[in-house]
């Protein structure tokens, strides 16, 4: 069916999209190259000059970016964790025949659905406070000690904020991957005799491996770059505590104007993002192929 | 699901899938009932979970101190504005890639093509040059830029649809950080920084793969003789995306705006650093309650409330697609 000028005529369709998206992403990207090999500083930026590879020896071996490199792993890392390891949980819950599934299901996804904003303050304030929140109340009644959620675990909070926003997504992708399974192949399995862990093991971890492994490459990408959640709740404090590479950069560039520092820990960004996302885009393209 | 369970079972696992939900679900509905409540009640300990004086003034007192319908006007205009234009970009790609791929790489671009490119960059570099003013060095750098942005255009267009669509989706991997640098002095040279035009630029590229990528797998769905039967008919290619493949792809069309919508709304990292006040969106107006003096969680949460509950009801309608959408059919 593609003619020759359908393909033709497709190409002059697809060219405003691509022109934009290659304005929007390769020439700034290029400039970010270009930058972080200067010393330009927003503060003199009479004298711009050439530096080759310093701003990149300054940032790698600046301990704050060993402190954020480590926070950002440590943010991904647990988020993942408790957003999989949940989700799932919270997927085979809802995948059994449950009164009021459909109410059930809007609930546990809504989370995804509030602005990190929002989130952030709301937990926060309303919830993390020490003196009045939510948690003091419940840990005071249970008889716990009461931490100073910010002050004392403030990586701990973050990680906490960010889980609650991510796990629905994780409940809702592998519930959708679990309800896509097969009713004979359930059937079936009861049949043989199956019980539930050996059902679990063969039967469903086989059948949504795919989906858990979506699910941890989208987040991952997400997750490298928390940035609205850190602003609103530790500006990165206290100290570098909850800094990560993307607040880090933020920092350098429009709190202290070193635009090739700046530039420099962008591309350490890119990088970063791209180890992920080249098994992603793999995954993907053989989809498309299939 | 074909097992049969026991009432008593059933009735246990409700129960334990309500309790998890409802704490899931809990800080929403907390800010909810917060956002009712006099500051003093608000900050209460031991909380008052049901019996405080209700009241409605936290809504009021959030309009009228903060002008919070400015910011509720700036996250409608730029989701929804910089979503439609972004249909009107994407779905001819969109069809282009389900109807009409390239499966083997070309040597070359037809006359054609070429002429729409070398206008695209034409009208680029005249357009760098109006807007640098004579001090900057938008004036030089921006022409010379465009022109040179020509043979990688082309070797991208010369490529396999697939190819096309994959560069594509590369894009929404790249980390905001990685060219938050230049962004900001582009939009600070072109006076673009606090400007709708500016971050709506900004929202509507940040969604464009995911819109092709979503109508893609939608018409994909529709079968080619329709579209065929149109041509045959005489139908011109315009005609054809615009009078029969859009009406039978509305449904998709619609998922796909909701889920670009919602991303929209709740975008907080260029918000966040391209907007101050006149231009700034929800996500910005919240932000400034990190910085509250006195007693302020029951206005945190009324313009809290206000700012999820209707986005919040939009996502309850496109759950479905946010898997198709999110996962870019890696998941079905």
């Amino acid at each position: 069916m593609a003619t020759r000028q359908t393909t033709t005529a497709g190409r002059i369709l697809v060219a405003p999209s691509v022109i934009l998206l290659f304005a929007w992403m390769l020439a700034p990207l290029a400039q970010t190259l270009y930058f972080s090999l200067l010393h330009y500083s927003l503060l003199d930026p009479t004298n711009v000059r050439f530096i080759g590879f310093q701003n990149y020896a300054h940032f790698l071996s600046d301990p704050n970016f060993a402190g954020a490199l480590g926070n950002t792993l440590i943010l991904v890392a647990s988020v993942l964790v408790i957003s999989v390891v949940g989700g799932m949980l919270v997927a085979l819950l809802m995948d059994q025949q449950v009164f009021g599934q459909n109410v059930l299901r809007l609930m546990v996804i809504a989370p995804f659905f509030v602005m990190p904003t929002v989130s952030a303050l709301v937990w926060k304030n309303l919830l993390m406070n020490p003196e009045s929140g939510l948690f003091t109340w419940v840990t005071r009644s249970l008889g716990l000690p009461t931490p100073v959620w910010f002050t004392n675990w403030p990586m701990v909070s973050v990680i906490l904020i960010v889980s609650w926003e991510w796990l629905p997504f994780a409940s809702l992708i592998l519930l959708t991957a679990l309800q896509s399974l097969d009713e004979e192949q359930k059937e079936a399995a009861q049949l043989d005799g199956a019980g539930p862990v050996s059902y679990f093991g063969y039967i469903i971890v086989p059948h949504i491996a795919r989906a858990v492994t979506v699910v941890i490459l989208i987040e991952t990408i997400f997750l490298l770059s928390v940035f609205a959640e850190i602003l609103v709740t530790t500006s990165g404090g206290p100290g570098i505590a909850t800094t990560n590479i993307a607040f880090l950069v933020y920092k350098e560039a429009l709190l202290n104007f070193n635009v090739g520092g700046a530039s420099a820990g962008g591309i350490v960004a890119v990088v970063l993002a791209n180890v992920v996302a080249i098994f992603l885009m793999r995954m993907i393209g053989r989809n498309l192929e299939g | 699901m074909a097992r049969r369970q026991s009432m008593s079972r059933r009735l246990g696992v409700t129960a334990l899938a309500w309790a998890v939900g409802l704490l899931i679900f809990f800080p929403i509905l907390w800010t909810f009932l917060t956002s009712f409540k006099t500051e003093l009640d608000a900050f209460a300990y031991p909380p008052k979970f049901l019996f405080f004086h209700w009241t409605l003034e936290n809504y009021v007192e959030v309009q009228d101190r903060s002008n919070y319908l400015l910011f509720a006007y700036n996250s409608i205009v730029l989701s929804i504005g910089a979503n439609v234009i972004g249909l009107v970009i994407a779905v001819p790609a969109a069809w282009s890639m389900a109807f009409a791929p390239t499966v083997v790489p070309e040597r070359a671009l037809t006359r054609r093509l070429y002429i729409v490119i070398l206008a695209a960059i034409a009208v680029a570099a005249v357009l760098l040059w109006l807007v640098g003013d004579a001090r900057s060095d938008w004036r030089v750098y921006g022409p010379v830029a465009a022109v040179a942005t020509l043979p990688i255009i082309y070797w991208i267009m010369t490529r396999r649809t697939t190819d096309v669509m994959m560069w594509m989706l590369s894009t929404k991997m790249m980390p905001g950080v990685g060219v938050l640098v230049p962004i900001f002095l582009w939009f600070r040279d072109l006076h673009l920084l606090d400007s709708r035009f500016g971050i709506g630029l900004m929202l509507l590229l940040m969604n464009l793969p995911l819109l092709i990528w979503m109508l893609y797998t939608y018409f994909k769905e529709i079968p080619v003789d329709i579209l065929e039967a149109a041509r045959m008919d005489g139908a011109s290619l315009m005609n054809e995306i615009i009078h029969v493949l859009t009406p039978m792809a509305v449904p998709g069309i619609a998922s796909t705006m909701l889920l670009a919508v919602i991303l929209s709304w709740n975008e907080a990292f260029w918000t966040l650093n391209l907007t101050t006040h006149d231009a700034a969106p929800l996500t910005a107006f919240i932000a400034s309650y990190s910085a509250p003096e006195g007693l302020f969680w029951a206005k945190l949460s009324a313009a809290s409330t206000l700012a999820i509950a209707p986005i919040l009801v939009l996502g309850w309608f496109s759950q479905k697609q946010l898997v198709r959408g999110l996962t870019f059919g890696a998941v079905k």
